[in-house]
């Protein structure tokens, strides 16, 4: 594919592989925000083509990993009455609440669908006056303006049983939070590309001037992602902290403009909890109260939630960087994609998952 | 859902309220929200997240990185001559 395979060529790769290797001459920590880079890296094998100098740790940016245990669970409630049609992405399936999963609610008869879009699950509201479409509103910047065009989309048709359930969660607050804390071992970031691609960069040079971090917005190929590695340890060898956009193709200064109005107009900043985390605050995005006729949290009067989460389960510590998946006891053995005790060995963009899935531990069977 | 690919515009569907448009990814065909998008034309490459589309691919600046790690092998060759072919 056009635009895919050129930054997955092998030599290019080889030729960054190499001009790090001649820039590097101390150690470096540097974190990918973003599940997906993590993914990316370990399906190349990018880090181990990398010097053993350098040491990448996966950052919180996974969505499905991050949605708190009471939202889970809030989910699975609403998600069991008989009159709801419960719509969510596939990854968020089979994430565990306190007790059981979607997939379990589906399988005693619950209607739980899987949709691209949100966009999707507005038609599946017109195509069913009779029941309540509920859309589990999870992601970071990337999927917020799509979940809040398809409440403007749902107002705009008329629809009374739309709404949906939000867990929207942002970038800069997380990486703040993860530098102010006195386990940090991050030393570089290298910035999450379609985040950027919606949000821009211009929040970003506070950052790495407070906590003096070179930040590099980074794509998600092995041409990208080994470019935005030489760019932060060019930087941390010089000294040096600034942003650099490395995933220019893409990424403008000021983000997508008209994505940013549609966010804005639905949505307002809110505290957040992160599963695994904590409370962060101002971090995540909510339903603006003149759309509570959308807002599932309003609609259904969920109380009384006992969340319970596995006490072995060290995914919070993975999702600061504190932890790798191997150095969990559970990792492999008691926990596995088709039977996870935590959100970050379910999904797509989980570093559990993704060190299962490309075997970076050798005692784990695949 | 972070994770998007780049996908060609090949039609734009002009629907009252909510421009839409259908994107080729490598041969798999998508309606696209290009509601945040005013500026993409046909044939031009986005990258899409949950159905929406959230940035117009700029060619030139692909191409200009792609030349610029290019030019780092011919920047290694020049550096290592001793090295056998």
């Amino acid at each position: 594919m056009r635009y895919l395979d050129e930054f997955r060529d092998a030599d290019l790769v080889k030729n960054l592989v190499a001009e790090i290797d001649r820039t590097v001459t101390q150690p470096w920590v540097i974190m990918e925000i973003c599940g997906g880079q993590t993914h990316s890296i370990m399906q190349n094998g990018l880090d181990q083509l990398l010097p053993p100098q350098i040491e990448l740790v996966h950052g919180p940016g996974c969505p499905v990993c991050v949605t708190s245990l009471e939202l889970v669970d809030k989910a699975l409630a609403i998600a069991s009455k008989p009159d709801v049609l419960f719509c969510s992405f596939g990854d968020m399936l089979r994430v565990p609440g306190s007790h059981g999963d979607l997939f379990s609610i589906r399988a005693k008869g619950g209607q739980v669908r899987v949709v691209y879009s949100p966009l999707d699950a507005v038609k599946i509201a017109q195509q069913n006056p009779d029941k309540q479409v509920v859309f589990f509103a999870i992601g970071f910047e990337t999927t917020a303006p799509a979940n809040a065009m398809s409440v403007l989309q749902a107002k705009a048709m008329g629809l009374t049983n739309y709404s949906i359930l939000v867990s929207q969660v942002m970038v800069p607050p997380a990486m703040q939070a993860i530098l102010g804390s006195p386990t940090n071992r991050v030393q570089g970031f290298l910035a999450a590309g379609h985040v950027c691609s919606v949000m821009g960069y211009w929040e970003y040079p506070e950052i790495a001037e407070r906590y003096r971090v070179p930040i590099t917005v980074t794509g998600f190929e092995p041409v990208d992602l080994l470019n935005g590695v030489l760019t932060t340890v060019q930087q941390l060898e010089a000294g040096k902290h600034e942003v650099i956009n490395a995933y220019a193709r893409v990424v403008s200064k000021e983000g997508n403009l008209p994505a940013q109005k549609i966010l804005k107009q639905v949505f307002q900043v809110c505290d957040r909890n992160w599963r695994g985390i904590g409370l962060i605050p101002q971090s995540g995005l909510s339903l603006r109260p003149e759309f509570d006729d959308f807002n599932a949290n309003v609609r259904f009067d969920i109380a009384d939630i006992q969340t319970k989460e596995s006490e072995i389960c060290i995914a919070g510590q993975i999702l600061q960087g504190i932890k790798k998946p191997p150095q969990c006891p559970a990792f492999g053995v008691l926990c596995n994609p088709e039977n996870p005790l935590g959100a970050t060995m379910v999904s797509s963009e989980g570093a559990c998952s993704a060190y299962y899935r490309y075997a970076r531990n050798e005692s784990v069977n695949v | 859902m972070c994770l998007a690919v780049p996908g060609k515009i090949t039609e734009i569907l002009e629907n009252p309220g909510l421009k839409m448009g259908k994107v080729d990814f490598g041969g798999v065909i998508r309606e696209v929200c290009l509601e945040a998008v005013p500026e993409a034309q046909l044939g031009n490459y986005v990258i899409v997240h949950a159905g929406f589309a959230l940035s117009v691919l700029s060619e030139k600046e692909a191409q200009d990185s792609l030349a610029a790690f290019r030019e780092l092998g011919d920047l290694e060759t020049e550096l290592s001559p001793s090295q056998p072919d």
